[in-house]
Formats: C-alpha cells, sequence, structure tokens
C-alpha cells in the first residue's frame, strides 16, 4: 500500500520533469523570437549597423540558436543559467537577490488568504442559501472576473491619491518596523488576496455541497446531528483532495496577479525582474525567471495531486471501480 | 520657468508670471502689484493670492537636511554608474550625484567652472588648457588631480569600454596633465565648443584607474551609499564637498518607474516628492492639489517628420515642401501639448539655443500653397503610407492631424501605428514617411553634426548638402561669435528650405515636485535641471 504511493508520487513527479523539459524548450524557442534582441534594446536609437554587429558578437547572440538552445539548457541542467546579457551578472545571483522579496510578499498573501478563504467557503456551505451564501458567492464571482492591475490601479487611486491613507508604492525602505512594513504592504497583499480567496472560497464551498450530495451525509442527517458537525466531521474531510487542489490552483493564480502588483506598486521582486528583463531583451534572465514561475506552477500542482491521492482512499488504489 | 500655482485659478501663464516678478524686482508696492495684476484681467479677488503666491515661490534660503524621494521616468537591470555607458536619463540623475564634470552648463547652455576652475585655448580652439582645483577630494579621501580627468577623458576612446561618447572622443587627440593642477587637451581639430561638451554626463570625471562601478568614489555632492541597478540608488551627502554649504540634502533615493500614472500617483500620496517626464494631459489633476508644482523646462526636445530622400515620393522637393506648409504647428502646440511647447521652423536649433535664427521667416500653415506643391509632384489622389509610434513621442496625433488635412486636399495618408519594441532599428529612417524624436544636444555644432550632415550616423532623411558640410566644418573652429552665427543661420535656413525633415515645435520637458522642494531652475539640456538637481534643491520643513 505505501509502496503504491511512492509509485503514485514518483510517477508525479516524474511527469512534472518531463513538463519542464518540454516549458524549458518552449520558453527558450518563443523568447528567441520576440522581435529586436539585446544588442538593438541595449543600443536603442544609438544603434548603427556596425555597433549592433559589434555587440552581438560580444553577447554570442550571432550564433545559431539551436546551438545556443543546446549549451542553455545543458547550463541549467547543471544549475547555471548563464549571466544577463546587460549587466553581465550571473542570472541566478540577480535573482537571488529578488527572490525573497517575492517570496515573502506571497507567504504573508497566503498566510491571510487561505485561512480566510476556508472561513468563508465553509461557513456559505454550513448557511447554505442564505443571505450571507448569496452575498459571499457574488463578491466572490465579482472578485474572480475583475482583473488584478484594474483593482489595484483603483485601489491607489482611492487609498494612495484620495485618502492619502497607504503608500502607492512599496517601498520597503520607507518602514521603520513591522507595522511600517504591513502598512507599506497592505494593498499588494490585500490585491493578491483578492482572486485567491474569491477563488478559493467558491471551490472549497463547492467541493463541500458536493460531498453533502452523498450518501453517509444522508445518513448522518437522519441520524440528527447537527449542520456544523456534519459538514465539519463528515463532509471536510471527504472533500479535503478537492479543497488543497483548489488550494494550490488559487495559489498559482497569486503568481500571475505578483507580476501587476509588482509592477504597479514597484515592489522589487521577481516578477518585475522578469518584465524588466522582457524589456532589454535580456533573455538569459527572462528564461530562468520564466523556468521559476513554471516550476513554482508544477511544484503547487504536484503538491495538490499528492495531497489528493493521500486523502483519497479510492484515488489511493488507483482509480474507482 | 518655474510654474507657478494659485489656489482658485490654476497655473500662471508665463506672460502674466514674468510680468508680476517684473513688477515685484523694480520694487513696486504691493498695491501697484495688485493694481497691475487686475489691470492684466486677472480677478481682483485672486489678485491677492496670485500675489503672495509669486512671493512665497521666490522668497527662497536653502534650508539643510532631509531626505528627498525621487521617481526617475526609465529603470532596469541596465542601469550603470559608469558614465562612458550612461544611457537614459536615470544615468545621468545618478551621475551628478555622485561625480563632477570638468565644467557644468548653466540655463544658458554656457559652460561654467566645476572642477575645471578656468580654461584658454591657443587661439585656434585646438589645444586647450584647463586650470584644475587643486581642494578636491574623492570619496576615499584621495585628493583629486589632472590624472584623474586624463584617464576619465581618454577611456572613452578605448573600443573595449563600450562608451557611448566614443565617437565624440575621436575629435580628442591626446590629453595629458602638464602639472596636477593643470590640464592639456589637443583636439584633431578646432573645436570652439571643448567647454560645453565637458559639462555632458558622459564626461563626468572619475577616479584614475576605476574600472569597478558597483559601488565607485567620485568628488560629486553625495557618496555611494547604495547602489542596486532596477531598484534603486541611495546617495548620502558629501560632508567634504567642495563647494561651500552644498548640498543640501542629507539623502536622495532615487528609483525608475516607467509608467507616467504611477510616477504621478507616487507624487499626488506623498511617496516621492519629485517625478520627471509628465504629460500634458496630467496638467489637471496637479492643478488641483495645491500642494503640487509643475516645472516647466524650455527646451530643444522635438519630434520631427522625416521624408527620406532616397525614396519616392518623400525624396521629391515639392512633396517635401508640400508636407512642411501642412503642418499644422499651432494644432500641434496648443492640443497635442497644451501649450507646453513652441512653433519650430522646420530645422532643429531651438530659441534656447545661442545660435537660433531669429530671423529667418516662420513657415506658415498653408493648405493652398501645400495644395500647389502638391500637384506639382503629382501625388494628389495617390495613398501614401506613414509609420507612427506610441515612441516617437506624439507622432500618433502628430500623423493624425496631417492625415486629415491631406485627406482635405485629395492627398491619402494610410497611417501604419507600429510597435515600440524595435521601432528604432526597424522603422526609424529605414521608412520613406515616419517620425522621430530627438532631444538636443548641448551644442549647435553637434545637433548639426549628428544630424543632418552628408555623412552623419542619425541623418534621418538621407539629405545630402554639400554647401551645409562646408559651412558646419567652418563654423566649428570659427573663433567669432557674430562670424559664426552666421554660419549657423545659413545652416539653419539650408535644413528649413531643403531639408527632408518637417519639424512642428520644440517641446518643453515636464517635472512635477511637492512645494516643499525648492530650487529647482530650468537647464534646456533635460529634464530636472539638466539631471543635474541634486546638489541644488533643498526641502522646506
Amino acid at each position: 500500500m505505501d509502496g503504491l504511493i511512492i509509485r503514485l508520487i514518483a510517477q508525479r513527479i516524474g511527469l512534472t520533469i518531463i513538463i519542464l523539459f518540454i516549458v524549458a524548450t518552449l520558453v527558450f524557442f518563443t523568447t528567441s523570437v520576440l522581435p529586436g534582441d539585446a544588442a538593438q534594446a541595449i543600443l536603442g536609437q544609438y544603434a548603427t549597423q556596425e555597433t549592433v554587429d559589434g555587440l552581438r558578437q560580444t553577447l554570442g547572440l550571432d550564433r545559431p540558436i539551436p546551438v545556443r538552445y543546446v549549451e542553455w539548457l545543458g547550463g541549467m541542467l547543471t544549475g547555471d543559467a548563464g549571466n544577463s546579457l546587460v549587466n553581465k551578472l550571473p542570472v541566478f545571483e540577480i535573482i537571488g537577490s529578488r527572490m525573497p522579496n517575492t517570496l515573502f510578499l506571497g507567504a504573508l498573501t497566503a498566510a491571510i488568504a487561505v485561512p480566510l478563504a476556508l472561513f468563508l467557503g465553509v461557513s456559505a456551505a454550513i448557511w447554505r442559501g442564505s443571505i450571507y451564501d448569496r452575498l459571499t458567492s457574488t463578491l466572490a464571482v465579482l472578485g474572480m472576473s475583475t482583473p488584478e492591475f484594474f483593482v489595484a490601479t483603483l485601489a491607489v487611486l482611492i487609498f494612495s491619491v484620495q485618502l492619502g491613507w497607504l503608500p502607492a508604492l512599496a517601498n520597503l525602505n520607507t518602514a521603520q518596523d513591522f507595522w511600517g512594513v504591513l502598512r507599506v504592504l497592505a494593498m499588494p497583499i490585500a490585491i493578491l488576496s483578492f482572486v485567491v480567496v474569491a477563488q478559493m472560497a467558491r471551490m472549497t464551498r463547492a467541493a463541500l455541497l458536493s460531498a453533502m450530495q452523498s450518501s453517509y451525509v444522508e445518513m448522518a442527517t437522519l441520524k440528527g446531528a447537527s449542520r456544523l458537525r456534519i459538514v465539519l466531521r463528515h463532509a471536510f474531510p471527504n472533500a479535503l483532495g478537492p479543497i488543497l487542489n483548489s488550494a494550490a490552483l488559487a495559489l498559482n493564480s497569486l503568481l500571475s496577479g505578483v507580476i501587476f502588483v509588482e509592477i504597479i506598486f514597484n515592489y522589487p521582486g521577481v516578477a518585475k525582474l522578469m518584465v524588466d528583463a522582457v524589456s532589454t531583451r535580456d533573455l538569459p534572465l527572462v528564461q530562468a525567471c520564466a523556468m521559476i514561475f513554471c516550476a513554482g506552477y508544477l511544484l503547487l500542482v504536484t503538491v495538490a495531486d499528492v495531497a489528493a491521492i493521500l486523502a483519497n482512499p479510492r484515488l489511493r488504489t488507483g482509480g474507482a471501480k | 520657468m518655474k510654474r507657478i500655482l494659485v489656489p482658485g485659478h490654476g497655473f500662471l501663464n508665463s506672460a502674466d508670471q514674468r510680468e508680476i516678478m517684473a513688477f515685484a524686482r523694480n520694487g513696486a508696492t504691493r498695491r501697484d502689484v495688485l493694481r497691475g495684476l487686475v489691470a492684466a484681467g486677472i480677478g481682483a479677488g485672486v489678485a491677492g493670492t496670485v500675489l503672495s503666491s509669486v512671493t512665497r515661490a521666490y522668497a527662497e534660503t536653502p534650508k539643510k537636511g532631509g531626505t528627498l524621494r525621487v521617481a526617475g521616468g526609465v529603470s532596469s537591470n541596465a542601469d550603470t554608474l559608469d558614465p562612458a555607458v550612461f544611457g537614459n536619463s536615470t544615468d545621468y540623475s545618478r551621475g551628478f550625484m555622485f561625480y563632477n564634470g570638468l565644467t557644468t552648463l548653466d540655463s544658458k547652455l554656457a559652460a561654467q567652472p566645476g572642477l575645471a576652475s578656468s580654461w584658454d585655448h591657443d587661439g585656434t580652439s585646438k589645444v586647450w588648457t584647463f586650470k584644475l582645483r587643486d581642494d578636491v577630494r574623492f570619496h576615499d579621501g584621495k585628493g583629486f588631480s589632472a590624472q584623474d580627468a586624463v584617464y576619465s577623458l581618454l577611456r572613452h576612446k578605448d573600443p573595449n569600454v563600450g562608451s557611448k561618447a566614443n565617437v565624440i572622443s575621436g575629435q580628442i587627440e591626446s590629453a595629458r596633465a602638464a602639472s596636477p593642477t593643470e590640464l592639456e587637451i589637443t583636439l584633431v581639430a578646432g573645436n570652439a565648443d571643448l567647454p560645453v561638451l565637458l559639462g555632458t554626463p558622459h564626461f563626468l570625471i572619475i577616479q584614475d584607474g576605476q574600472t569597478d562601478f558597483a559601488k565607485p568614489v567620485g568628488t560629486g555632492p553625495y557618496k555611494v551609499e547604495e547602489f542596486t541597478p532596477g531598484v534603486r540608488s541611495l546617495a548620502v551627502r558629501n560632508e567634504d564637498y567642495w563647494k561651500d554649504g552644498q548640498p543640501y540634502l542629507d539623502a536622495i533615493e532615487f528609483f525608475g518607474l516607467s509608467e507616467e500614472n504611477a510616477r504621478l500617483n507616487a507624487l499626488l500620496s506623498g511617496d516621492v516628492q519629485l517625478t520627471t517626464t509628465i504629460n500634458p494631459r496630467s496638467i489637471p489633476q496637479l492643478e488641483a492639489n495645491p500642494d503640487m508644482r509643475l516645472f516647466e523646462t524650455k527646451g530643444g526636445t522635438y519630434t520631427d517628420m522625416i521624408m527620406r530622400q532616397d525614396s519616392q515620393p518623400t525624396g521629391n522637393a515639392d512633396f517635401v515642401l508640400g508636407m512642411k506648409y501642412l503642418m499644422n504647428r499651432q494644432l500641434v502646440r496648443n492640443s497635442v501639448f497644451r501649450e507646453y511647447a513652441v512653433i519650430a521652423n522646420d530645422h532643429p536649433i531651438d530659441p534656447t539655443n545661442p545660435f537660433f535664427a531669429a530671423d529667418l521667416p516662420q513657415r506658415p500653415y498653408d493648405p493652398e500653397k501645400a495644395k500647389f506643391h502638391f500637384e506639382k509632384a503629382g501625388v494628389l489622389g495617390t495613398t501614401i503610407p506613414m509609420v507612427v509610434s506610441e515612441t516617437a513621442r506624439a507622432s500618433i496625433e502628430i500623423g493624425t492631424i496631417m492625415q486629415q488635412d491631406a485627406a482635405d486636399l485629395g492627398l491619402n495618408i494610410e497611417l501604419q501605428r507600429v510597435p515600440i519594441d524595435g521601432y528604432w532599428s526597424n522603422y526609424w529612417m529605414k521608412v520613406p514617411l515616419g517620425f522621430g524624436t530627438l532631444t538636443p544636444r548641448p551644442t549647435a555644432d553637434m545637433m548639426l553634426s549628428l544630424l543632418y550632415k552628408s555623412d552623419a550616423a542619425w541623418n534621418e532623411a538621407g539629405w545630402k548638402n554639400e554647401k551645409f558640410d562646408q559651412l558646419l566644418l567652418a563654423a566649428r573652429v570659427e573663433a567669432d561669435f557674430d562670424k559664426r552665427r552666421q554660419m549657423y543661420a545659413d545652416m539653419q535656413y539650408l535644413i528649413h528650405e531643403f531639408g527632408g525633415t518637417a519639424i512642428p515645435t520644440f517641446y518643453s520637458n515636464l517635472d512635477a515636485h511637492h512645494a516643499s522642494l525648492k530650487g529647482l531652475v530650468p537647464i534646456p539640456t533635460g529634464n530636472m535641471m539638466g539631471y543635474n538637481f541634486a546638489e541644488h534643491v533643498w526641502l522646506e520643513a
């Protein structure tokens, strides 16, 4: 039985590695066909054919794409993503200096958003059909369908420009203490949480309600158990797989949301680094960032899958009969 | 000019402001000034407020202390502190915090003493001697001497440095330290503008032998406390700065925000006290907030329409003249730039330049003449593609105006909007009819050599004129100012009449700042005092 689980998990991880390889190939070739290259981006208006050619040679951009692909892939496998074309520093060193910022923002958001979403989802399921349930559901749909950049821009206009309560930029250097940090990050966290909470609360509620349709819940109801007890004791453990899955997916939407949030609030994280790198055509940096985001996504999905396997006896035995 | 905001009235227009200042300077009484204001059409109710706003703006004594936060217009991990490879306004602004030039440029673009206290040449502007200050120290305590200047200048000639000033430095034949306080520069050919050239950001002075620019030492008003490319720099006051009493601020935090909206929001919410490159359409938002000031720098930045002389019909002299007459400069100035621009005359020398040809007649907007020339060129009834892009500032708006006016005459202009990405390498100077955006160079010679000489790297229209080339070389070495001015006037006429570029306006550089920031004076080389605000500004409590 344990052997079975290990085999299933190993399968998932193997699949993840294959997907990662396919994505790496896609990332490399799609970024290579972006119009213009680093030489042109660096020289900008100053570019002449001679200087562009010279710089291309210095940067190694004059070699054929397949050659560069093999070299790059080899480098990635040995943990060397190469050097930035723009400032010559090792790519992983640049990313390493920005990563803690993004992780910090992500962790704070998750720490606030996940419990909040669980609470909303579970409570909506308990009081299903009540005004409270309808209100949270409507708000959740609204939250999911409003793009982050719109919410962020609006929030800056209201809370920073009009009311002057919160800073318009997430500049951690202005924060003196922990409360200062919270004040500076309040809007970025709130905006990132927006979609995460909405998505996860809806999925949690749906998963619980579908578990409520089952015969054991009917049995519990007949026994006279309270609705609170039915939801928490009977339905919740069975819905845990789908809920964890939804948590992982919701946290993945955080990965895309963080791009807008870092840009709008000028937060020095990896997502902003990646966008800057695209505009300077610093391909090694773009590719490494893309791989990191992709790996983060796959990691979350794999964790969700494994959690679902562990939580569901039918999946554990290799499919429902 | 510093624009003054009067509560309940909006920004004063520059004519009113000049009048009031003239009044105030001539020692007029308050009552006289008020009377003058009312006569000038400002309501009696606001006249008092106008006066106190003006008095406040001009009663200024520098205060020490405080941290200034500035949002520049660009930022990426290409940010650098190596003067030779400075690429944009963010780099320039940082450069003036940490380094000094041998000279600095004043508001008339004349060279003033910097690290060099005086200079002289051999009479042909070919061999120059600069006397250097002997009381200047680098941030690490080492004394500044002529050897540092020699190193700083000559490294531009080294191709491995990849200097943006490599071509210009080709004019320098040799540089040597005649003594620790005497620098001798020999040019390949005479150039009367050398002191001005040495006041530009690429020629800032670094320490002899410096190759690592992660945390460099300079002689400038601030020291590098922190510098992370693409994130921010933190500059702290250099206590041993050689200019008495300067700088005023304790520290400057500088970072780039490429979104104009984000810069504006950061300013309005108090996250920064100074920001740059404001779009004229954002002015109402600034006017609505009494704590905000707009800072206008008139200068020579322009967007021009390029008609390649090696293509047809753009190479046809009548087509070129027709397009020049069809350009509604007044409308471009008023509607596109909201009057923060001056009308240009189809040549690249702007009115702040000492060699501006003021008596060259202004080309009018004249659809009749345009039609005449189009008929002669035989283009009426045809369709001509015109390439516009967001990155060539205001080209979309200018193109749209031209398109409508041309349609009235029966010429069909087809606007092709192309992306920002790769515009400068793929479209600029390549398509027959397109647009360019140029920022001014500090001297007329640099501007014309770069843009209109037959073999110029940025000869936008591929225009070739032998007479022009001769004049340009002759003017460069001419030491007599009046003769020189006549030569530059002749060159402006040639471009105005025959050149393949149509220039509608020179537009102002607009910055915005909190009212507590004082000391900004326009310097026409660029935004924020020609990027050299750091040592001049202070914060009122």
